[in-house]
């Protein structure tokens, strides 16, 4: 027995709560799901009763396997960092950063090529279409938050992450909830709001296991060993708090029936797409810009070996950035039914916004003062520098369409979607990539594999991304003009099909930066898998090694 | 103790910081959102704005399910090129029992807001099933399958009664005949028809998919699209009737 005291094993309180909790939920789901209205309700009842009756084996057998006492929350007068949760949020991250991609480049070539949607209703791009921007957006990007946040926290912290079985019950719930969203959009399931997809049972399984990772969180900087709360763990909490508020306040919906996968959104019409935006953008605003900001907080310092360039621009940069994001909605309803003043704050706070926003960018750049040159050595630091650039590009282009002369060419246009796709392939991508690169090696306590990898993924994502966002700037700008363009008579001068017809060769580039984005995506999976199954190898022979001295 | 001393506080206590991030984010929704719930002048007056019939309601969600809104908006700007194109300026009224709205942020086709009444039936069934039988350039999907597939009626009932106590206006009489209604508005023969259209002003009452038997999917879709922007009477209206 290795076990340090003699004391008699026992199941915690989380162990024969989370047990009894989620044996009710397999029985109260099964019959659910035979009671189901529709296919796609009944499958997912199921799929949540199977879920519930392998959670609750899962964590009695943990119980088995374990010593009688919990890990300690210090060894040698060291924290003991929980890692295992970590370690399967960056895993699932990287998994569905390839299926997202890889839906992106689907859907891309379905606008160039439409048979690629095979007339089936699964199978077409208006279901694929939220398919592929919450897969990139929500289990991605999630997935990384979730990770490098408890990673940062603890380590800024200095303490053991709080709870036992809550933080896996954060990560796989959490992934659970992706998997609902994600079979449900194929199903036809969807509220119909950007974003915000997933239905009212999704919403109702995410509140719980966002209220659990915020109160993970918050009770961990609560146990912390340092005086002061680090500025990353300022943006980590602004994230998960406005988030929570977001949900809830766009979400509320009632179903038709308990037992059926249909709710009506109890907002309508003109309140509706005010809260949507109101929504829509803040998601932008928080999950895709202070989640990562606090990623770049941690990460670039801690890569650059420097400190962060300036305290008090942090402090001005985080008010200033979650005061004004929240104003900015309406600028995604410049000109429609919504009242013109709201249109009018919506436009001023955008562009005020450019400020804090190029606040957050000097500081992580400069941090590299004094270490420019590892630019030229180090992959994985130039990956992360040039996410602040592309952020700073993106923030730039965000207020000049939100003013609305601008916005009157640009939107319902691809311009639209080329702004997005920099900011979420050269920011949120990159900015992750970067951490990601930094954070497994730091998890399985290895050598990334090959640097020289991270260099050729660099540059062909790079190229994917200039292709892309190049081909949508014109295309978008070449579709605006056509719609507005008039003959000397006095006629509008396109139809709006040969406006379609225009977009195609675009269409194709953008697939071809999609498929270049998604190869160096490809490229980064296998080194990290050698990264972390390479030196397996030389650690067995360790192990070998002490046998035999034994 | 200088300002940035002062700060000190939220850094060392993560309840404080937690209810600073609160009051910060709060007040730019507060003064956005709240207005809008009892300002007149956010939905103006207009008459023709009526619920959903049955099958249009049942067509719609086709469309949200579908998820048209990514490439189709129903929002008309106030622009010269888009009121040329689209026909008038959309008000906020005519989304106002829309749960959820769907004015949508892409074009990768045309605006909807007011194709009813635009192309024909025949158009509509042909397009839906095969789009580039009709418009050779077209990039959108086609959905053969809503032809083969019957609309559900079992429920339609409780789809009224929900739409009701999320704040739609629909009517005792409405929800009572709310599977009869969706069989009525594709039969210009029943007897039900003068009934239904007291119900349900200038709806079109007709078989949309031209096919006999049970509504199917097709049927509702195409009565959604044939009644988009069709409710208000231009000729009547008075823009300058609501300013203020």
């Amino acid at each position: 027995m290795t076990s340090p005291s003699f004391a008699s094993k026992s199941t915690t309180m989380g162990e024969a709560g989370l047990m009894s909790v989620f044996a009710v939920s397999a029985y109260v789901f099964f019959f659910a799901g035979a009671m189901g209205h529709d296919s796609a309700f009944t499958f997912h009842a199921l799929l949540a009763s199977a879920a519930s009756l392998t959670a609750t084996g899962v964590i009695l057998n943990r119980y088995y396997e374990r010593p009688a006492q919990l890990p300690p929350a210090q060894i040698n007068g060291r924290p003991n960092y929980n890692l295992g949760p970590i370690k399967f949020a960056s895993v699932l991250a990287m998994f569905w950063g390839i299926a997202g991609f890889s839906i992106g480049l689907l859907i891309a070539s379905q606008l160039a090529w439409p048979a690629l949607n095979f007339d089936l209703p699964w199978a077409s791009f208006g279901r694929l279409r939220p398919l592929h921007t919450s897969a990139v957006i929500f289990a991605f990007g999630g997935n990384v938050l979730i990770a490098t946040s408890f990673y940062v926290v603890q380590k800024t912290c200095r303490t053991r992450l709080a709870g036992d079985l809550a933080p896996w019950f954060v990560v796989v719930g959490y992934n659970f909830f992706i998997l609902i969203a994600g079979t449900g959009y194929l199903f036809g399931v969807t509220q119909s709001k950007e974003y915000a997809e997933p239905e009212w049972y999704a919403d109702l399984w995410l509140t719980i296991v966002w209220i659990t990772y915020l109160i993970v969180f918050v009770a961990t900087l609560l146990k912390r060993k340092e005086p002061h709360i680090f500025v990353a763990n300022w943006f980590y909490l602004a994230f998960i708090v406005t988030i929570a508020v977001l949900h809830l306040g766009n979400n509320p919906a009632l179903p038709v029936s308990v037992f059926g996968s249909k709710s009506y959104i109890a907002w309508g019409g003109v309140q509706d797409a005010m809260f949507q935006w109101w929504y829509g953008h803040n998601a932008v605003g928080f999950f895709l810009t202070a989640g990562f900001l606090a990623i770049m907080y941690y990460f670039i310092p801690k890569r650059a070996e420097r400190p962060v360039y300036s305290y008090r621009l942090s402090i001005i940069h985080f008010w200033a950035l979650i005061f004004l994001y929240i104003w900015a909605g309406p600028h995604h309803l410049h000109y429609t039914a919504l009242p013109d003043w709201t249109q009018t704050l919506g436009m001023t706070f955008s562009i005020m916004l450019w400020m804090p926003s190029w606040g957050g960018m000097i500081n992580g750049m400069m941090t590299l003062s004094g270490a420019w040159d590892k630019l030229r050595t180090d992959p994985v630091l130039r990956m992360l520098v040039v996410s602040v650039a592309f952020y700073g590009m993106a923030t730039f282009e965000g207020p000049a369409m939100a003013i609305k002369v601008v916005n009157s060419l640009s939107h319902y246009t691809d311009w639209t979607v080329g702004h997005v796709h920099s900011g979420a392939l050269g920011w949120v991508g990159f900015v992750s990539f970067g951490a990601l690169y930094c954070l497994i090696p730091w998890l399985w306590n290895r050598q990334l594999y090959s640097l020289k990898l991270v260099n050729w993924h660099f540059w062909i994502a790079t190229i994917g991304i200039v292709l892309y966002i190049s081909a949508m700037w014109v295309s978008g700008i070449l579709q605006g003009l056509m719609w507005r363009a008039y003959t000397s008579l006095g006629f509008l001068e396109y139809s709006f099909i040969e406006s379609v017809e225009a977009m195609h060769p675009f269409y194709i580039i953008r697939a071809a930066g999609g498929a270049l984005f998604l190869i160096g995506a490809l490229i980064m999976a296998g080194n990290l898998w050698m990264t972390v199954n390479a030196q397996e190898a030389d650690q067995i022979q360790d192990a070998r090694a002490l046998q035999v001295a034994e | 103790m200088s300002f940035w001393n002062r700060h000190k506080i939220f850094e060392k206590n993560s309840i404080i910081l937690i209810a600073g991030i609160l009051a910060v984010i709060a007040i730019g929704g507060l003064v956005e959102i709240t207005p809008l719930f009892y300002l007149k002048s956010t939905i103006e007056a207009v008459d023709g704005v009526r619920p959903y019939t049955p099958l249009e309601l049942a067509g719609r969600n086709i469309y949200l399910r579908e998820g048209c809104y990514v490439c189709h908006s129903q929002m008309i700007r106030p622009l010269r090129d888009e009121v040329e194109r689209y026909g008038h300026y959309s008000l906020a009224a005519e989304s106002m029992y829309d749960h959820p709205f769907q004015w949508g942020s892409k074009r990768t086709g045309p605006d909807l807001a007011r194709v009813g009444g635009k192309y024909s039936d025949e158009w509509h069934v042909t397009h839906l099933t095969n789009p580039r039988a009709i418009v050779p350039q077209s990039v959108m999907p086609g959905y053969p399958s809503l032809a083969n597939t019957e609309v559900d009626l079992t429920d339609m009932v409780a789809h009224l009664r929900t739409n009701r106590a999320i704040g739609v206006p629909y009517s005792e009489d409405q929800i009572k005949n709310a599977v009869a209604d969706m069989k009525t508005q594709l039969d210009p023969d029943s007897a039900n028809v003068e009934s239904f259209q007291k119900r349900y002003p200038k709806a079109a009452v007709r078989n949309f998919d031209g096919r006999a038997g049970n509504p199917t999917e097709l049927d509702a879709l195409v009565a959604y699209l044939q009644m988009l922007g069709t409710l208000i009477d231009f000729k009547l209206y008075d823009e300058k009737a609501n300013l203020r």
